[in-house]
């Protein structure tokens, strides 16, 4: 533990009636590193991003950030703290439009004052405009300017997985969880996805970890790798060393192979 | 099919960027604004009452139509905006200041009951809604020492700046500038954070939380909002009723609101206006029909009802986007023409979600 922790998970655990979903699971996340999380559904891989996004409490265990205890706060304070997350089943605002999405991810930058907004005085359009110019550098490096005044309900489903991602670096987080980020692309956009981790990580300095099925994607981008199986850790360490590690085959394959 | 071009950022901010739509609101304020040069007193004061519904019914469409906050009892926050600013005007206070007065109780009311609402959802909510307006119609029938209780109370002149505006056309026109406040204030708010916020909480909670808004307290904001521009048409309502009795706030009342931005379109501005000039026009419209039709079929009993209700399901079977949807397709069509097909509006349907916590 010479490096410094940017996350770290101790003994983390919750029941759902009687099942250990998640069940004493530790790990840490240093910073700029891709971490990804694997392991066969029902693992508990998701469960442990809504752990971390504090929409399920823990039965025991403790996640800190940094020197911030994150069971201390409620869940809309942990994107402040600097902590984004995208979904497995994509969550976009369905009847707004990509820009009006991206602009809820810059929420946490904002003020929010509605006597201000109904009278529109000039302080409420001079900060919209320093919002539209982040959200637009998310735009460029995402290449969704096409889809820019399009409704979410009318967009394709990778397009969507797109901005929400979008959505997420709104916020400019230092740390982003992403729940599958490749899961229904086909082998171009998986691809597109892996370069943008790649940018992500180098460009905007951001630390990501990522719950993820397609292991060549794991293998290309992740530093280390977490595999859990039944709610409880059974290997961690490179994607090599995962992928020859004896109980993450049997987690997989089943005894035999 | 008009391209905008969007040279820069103001352009995304900025309201009726097509020329177009400027020309049409241009002519629906210049016909607003003559309108008492070419109706009689009895359709103004139609078209006052119209405005004041487009009101109230901008204060629901904010509640339910963009935070998705079902609610049964609006009227009461109508009843609270009338009482209130009438019993103020009733003790000399100036109008000005008893509107002000009114529609912060209402605000504050509005968010002592979504402070309780933001914890529940759907049906529960509808529940808690209904039994808040019966509740306050009760308070409007006993609090006699200030209401008059069920004997009724009188609506003071409105008086503004010292100035009495007893004629039609005097009244109308504080509507309309009461109207025009609200929808472009109401519009603002959705080109800002606050208004985001709301269409946020609406679409998904679970995402809204993650990206720092605070579900509870938007919610709170938005019954408050919700609850003020409800109350302020309440307000202008009494001068229109001239008399207040408990009932008129009933029920009744908070189902007319919601259909009304029912058949409107839920979620969007324009969508509240329209649900009032439906409201407000069809009884008109059914009473000529009365004249019209054999008197067999005219002068039955709840000839009324029928049709409102007909009308209704209609809506929500064959245009669930309400009169607004119509509208945006109508515009479409001349936009696109010839090149309108009836597929450019069929949606696909959205993903399973199976990630929802509620």
């Amino acid at each position: 533990m010479s490096t410094p922790q940017m996350l770290s998970v101790r003994n983390l655990s919750i029941e759902f009636g009687g099942v250990h979903a998640v069940d004493d699971v530790s790990f840490d996340v240093q910073p700029g590193e891709v971490f990804a999380i694997i392991g066969p559904n029902g693992a508990g891989k998701s469960t442990i991003f809504n752990l971390i996004s504090r929409f399920y409490e823990p039965t025991a265990g403790s996640i800190f950030y940094g020197e911030h205890d994150l069971l201390e706060l409620p869940a809309h304070r942990i994107v402040r703290m600097g902590i984004g997350r995208t979904f497995q089943n994509i969550e976009l605002f369905e009847q707004a439009t990509v820009l009006q999405n991206l602009l809820v991810g810059r929420h946490r930058h904002m003020r929010s004052n509605p006597f201000r907004e109904f009278l529109f005085l000039p302080g409420v359009k001079k900060d919209e405009l320093v919002h539209r110019r982040k959200v637009e550098d998310v735009i460029d490096l995402l290449e969704i300017a096409r889809y820019r005044d399009q409704r979410i309900s009318d967009l394709p489903y990778g397009a969507r997985k797109n901005v929400e991602l979008a959505r997420a670096l709104c916020a400019e987080p230092t740390l982003l969880l992403l729940d599958e980020p490749a899961s229904g692309l086909n082998t171009e956009e998986t691809d597109d996805v892996s370069f943008w981790l790649e940018d992500i990580k180098h460009d905007l300095g951001v630390t990501i970890v990522m719950v993820e099925h397609d292991m060549n994607l794991v293998a290309r981008v992740a530093d280390r790798v977490l595999a859990i199986n039944n709610g409880k850790v059974i290997a961690i360490g490179t994607p090599d060393e995962i992928r020859d590690n004896v109980e993450v085959q049997h987690a997989y394959l089943g005894a035999a192979a | 099919m008009q391209y905008l071009f969007k040279t820069r950022y103001e352009d995304d901010v900025r309201f009726l960027a097509k020329s177009g739509e400027k020309i049409r609101v241009g002519l629906v304020v210049l016909f607003m604004l003559a309108a008492p040069l070419m109706l009689q007193d009895y359709y103004l004061a139609e078209l006052g009452l119209l405005l004041v519904y487009a009101i109230a019914g901008i204060g629901l469409m904010i509640l339910t139509g963009f935070t998705g906050q079902v609610s049964f009892g609006h009227a009461a926050f109508l009843g609270i905006g009338a009482y209130s600013h009438s019993i103020l005007m009733a003790r000399a206070v100036p109008f000005s200041l008893s509107i002000l007065i009114t529609i912060l109780i209402a605000g504050l009311v509005g968010m002592i009951i979504g402070r309780s609402a933001s914890k529940m959802h759907g049906f529960y909510l509808a529940i808690a809604t209904l039994a808040f307006a019966i509740l306050i119609e009760t308070v409007f029938g006993e609090w006699k020492s200030l209401t008059g209780g069920h004997a009724g109370l009188a609506v003071p002149a409105l008086k503004v700046f010292g100035v009495t505006l007893a004629k039609v056309w005097q009244q109308y026109y504080v509507d309309l500038v009461m109207a025009g406040i609200v929808i472009w204030g109401a519009s603002n708010l959705f080109r800002a954070p606050t208004g985001r916020a709301f269409i946020a909480v609406r679409d998904s909670e679970l995402s809204a939380r993650s990206l720092g808004v605070n579900v509870e307290w938007v919610k709170i904001q938005a019954f408050g909002v919700s609850a003020a521009i409800t109350a302020l048409a309440g307000a202008l309502l009494a001068h229109q009723l001239t008399f207040l009795a408990p009932d008129v706030f009933g029920v009744l009342e908070s189902l007319k609101l919601l259909l009304m931005i029912v058949v409107g379109g839920l979620g969007s501005i324009l969508g509240a206006v329209f649900g009032a000039i439906f409201v407000s026009v069809l009884p008109v419209a059914i009473s000529f029909l009365k004249d019209v039709l054999p008197p067999s079929i005219g002068q039955k009993a709840g000839l009324e009802p029928l049709l409102f209700g007909t009308i209704i399901v209609l809506f929500i079977v064959f245009e669930p986007l309400g009169i607004y949807g119509r509208w945006l397709k109508l515009r479409f069509f001349f936009e696109t023409f010839p090149y309108y097909r009836k597929a450019s509006f069929v949606r696909q349907k959205s993903y399973l979600k199976t990630e929802r916590m509620r």
